[in-house]
């Protein structure tokens, strides 16, 4: 019973054996610093990896962001199963009608637009850009992909019903046609047909992961009943109320379209619906198993390292018997002593953890400095701080318990004649 | 009456062999008293000490310290024991070199739950009480021997022990340093402490008052340092004997 102490006790003794350790590990600096290289190492290296992921999660979290969240996208598919698998692409294919009264039916759903589109050259004048991406939509489009018109106007109804020929550009696209800087309501050609200019549209955000093209290419806006026919291609962009909701609105597209697509139960989908939540719970799930593979190499050093601690501490009992027999005599419990090499090894350990950290800190300022490399964002997470520290002490714990025991279980009439 | 041995007997077994290291001592310690343990090695004198310092339990019989019957405690009480009642003195001193003299003599403190809040005053004043007041921040590779042995006995009487046990304490000295070391001891017997020595020296032994003589784990003779043989014999060789100082005359 008395092998336990009491808290008042047990407090000043545990700030006497900290003191005490962090003497002894100072008197023994080189030694010390050999047997936390292993915990060092571990630590420094399981937070680097962690810190690098953190980066890369929040990189793909921002870009998704700005993607969209509340970003639904639906596409046609082919089943690989069932009586669709090989049917023609006319059978697949969206139409616009399937599309009628989507709203109505899927409340979590704000707006949508249908998309299709072509490639072809822009020009103006002599001016002329290849290649350029022709998009039919419908005027949500600007509010679904989040670029708003910034001059002049969207698409209004009017342009809608009667397929109007008009056109919202880019910036980038007047410069490049040199067009006046305000275009509005100049003509351009589009293929082979004259298009009005009624507004222009923000530039898109800048990703770095998610390949949008970017650099030189061009994308110009028309009504979706302008080019659309019934051979071209037709995909829908839907967005969400909100991003909590998205998932719903998700579902509801699905059993929407199940319906006006007339597909049997039990037959698969013939079509995709996708959330950009979903990708980013894929990545999640990717950087879980880089963490949890990260993880068992560092285990594996941690290992390695608390053996290094098991053994300098056996190594320290040993050196230090006679003053474990003096402190006997002097009326120092088992506990009392068991808790100093304990501490002592803790100590040891918790300052490898540190070290660990301050390395695993240089490595993510390194890593997020390193130019054109996507990880600005790489950092250290709190979690990450607190399982290094708990980590370091579990080793500290687990690996110093025997030498504690084996200190406290001394004779001291033994430990006194001790050579 | 603050020791009280009664029919101790302690028990090795070295293989097949059962070693009687102590082989039923009685022995009765008043307070204040000075007493010398003599005896060869292998006399059971150490394991007397050990019985009597609660670092080591009799295989049968009993030991009342200060009235507390001490045989059937727990490790944990014992340390308790160890550190409240029993102050030790070592051949080799046994202080922590890496702490300064102030620190090594707070040593036991640190064990006893009540003895922090006061413990430098407490430490300078036993420094002090040893004459050692100007060293209290030197550590042990800076003092002599003589001073070491007396960081050691401050660290001792630190608690305020019921007895002080000294082990060989001028085994490591030489004989001015010893002189000076038992002459402290004499000091501190004269405040009213107990204190129970084990030497093999005459000279030594004839500081105390009581000689007790073990051989084979029993007592052999327990008289009256005047009685004892130690006596004439110190007086005769040192010439520097108790006659001289007058200690028969008090």
């Amino acid at each position: 019973m008395s092998i336990f102490l009491a808290p008042w006790t047990f407090m000043r003794l545990l700030i006497q054996s900290v003191i005490l350790a962090a003497g002894q590990i100072w008197s023994n600096k080189l030694r010390s610093v050999l047997t936390t290289t292993g915990i060092v190492i571990g630590v420094a290296s399981v937070v680097a990896v962690v810190a690098g992921l953190t980066g890369l999660e929040a990189l793909v979290v921002d870009e998704l962001e700005m993607f969209g969240a509340k970003r639904i996208g639906v596409w046609p598919v082919r089943p690989e199963t069932g009586p669709m698998k090989r049917v023609s692409w006319s059978r697949v294919r969206f139409y616009p009608e399937q599309f009628e009264g989507l709203l109505d039916h899927c409340p979590s759903v704000d707006c949508f637009t249908r998309t299709t589109g072509f490639g072809a050259t822009v020009s103006f004048g002599s001016h002329r850009v290849e290649t350029v991406d022709v998009q039919g939509v419908d005027p949500s489009a600007h509010k679904i992909s989040n670029r708003s018109v910034i001059m002049g106007r969207e698409f209004s109804h009017i342009d809608m019903e009667t397929g109007a020929q008009v056109c919202v550009i880019e910036e980038k696209l007047r410069d490049k046609l040199s067009l006046d800087r305000e275009c509005i309501g100049q003509k351009i050609l589009i293929g082979d047909r004259t298009y009005t200019i009624v507004g222009i549209a923000e530039p898109p955000a800048e990703f770095k992961l998610i390949n949008t093209g970017g650099g030189e290419s061009y994308t110009v806006f028309v009504p979706f009943t302008a080019i659309y026919n019934r051979d071209s291609w037709m995909g829908v962009d839907a967005l969400a109320k909100s991003a909590d909701v998205a998932e719903e609105a998700q579902a509801e597209i699905k059993f929407f379209l199940r319906r006006t697509r007339n597909i049997k139960p039990g037959e698969p989908d013939t079509f995709g619906v996708q959330t950009v939540q979903r990708i980013l719970e894929g990545f999640r799930a990717i950087s879980m198993g880089v963490t949890a593979v990260a993880g068992s190499i560092v285990a594996i050093s941690l290992l390695v390292g608390g053996i290094g601690i098991m053994n300098i501490m056996l190594v320290s009992v040993s050196e230090r018997t006679r003053e474990i027999g003096l402190r006997k005599a002097v009326g120092a419990k088992p506990s009392a002593v068991l808790l100093q090499f304990l501490v002592e090894a803790v100590v040891l350990c918790l300052i490898g953890g540190g070290v660990g950290l301050g390395i695993g800190q240089l490595l993510t300022v390194g890593m997020a400095n390193i130019p054109n490399f996507p990880l600005e964002k790489a950092h250290i997470p709190m979690w990450a701080v607190g399982l290094s520290f708990g980590f370091s002490s579990m080793v500290g714990l687990f690996f110093g318990m025997f030498p504690a025991v084996k200190a406290a279980r001394l004779d001291p009439i033994e430990a006194l004649r001790h050579e | 009456m603050i020791i009280r041995l009664r029919n101790v007997r302690k028990v090795y077994k070295m293989g097949a062999e059962r070693i009687h290291a102590l082989d039923g001592v009685h022995l009765d310690i008043e307070k204040g008293e000075y007493v010398a343990v003599m005896g060869h090695s292998g006399s059971g004198k150490s394991t007397l000490m050990n019985m009597l310092g609660c670092l080591d339990r009799p295989t049968s019989g009993t030991y009342e310290l200060d009235g507390q019957l001490t045989t059937r405690m727990s490790g944990g009480e014992l340390a308790r024991v160890r550190n409240r009642r029993i102050g030790f003195v070592f051949q080799s001193f046994e202080l922590m070199p890496r702490m300064t003299a102030v620190k090594n003599v707070e040593l036991p403190l640190v064990y006893a739950p009540d003895g922090w809040r006061g413990r430098h005053k407490m430490a300078r004043a036993a420094l002090d009480r040893v004459g050692l007041a100007d060293r209290a921040h030197h550590k042990p590779n800076q003092m002599s021997g003589g001073q070491r042995q007396r960081v050691a006995i401050a660290r001792a009487l630190i608690c305020r022990p019921s007895i002080l046990l000294a082990d060989e304490p001028t085994g490591n000295l030489d004989s001015k340093t010893s002189a000076e070391i038992l002459d402290l001891f004499d000091a501190i017997h004269k405040d009213g402490q107990t204190i129970i020595m084990v030497t093999h020296e005459a000279d030594v032994a004839c500081h105390a008052k009581r000689i007790v003589r073990m051989s084979d784990g029993r007592v052999v003779s327990d008289l009256p340092v005047e009685a004892d043989e130690v006596y004439a014999l110190a007086s005769y060789h040192s010439g520097e004997g108790p006659l001289e100082q007058g200690v028969v005359g008090q």
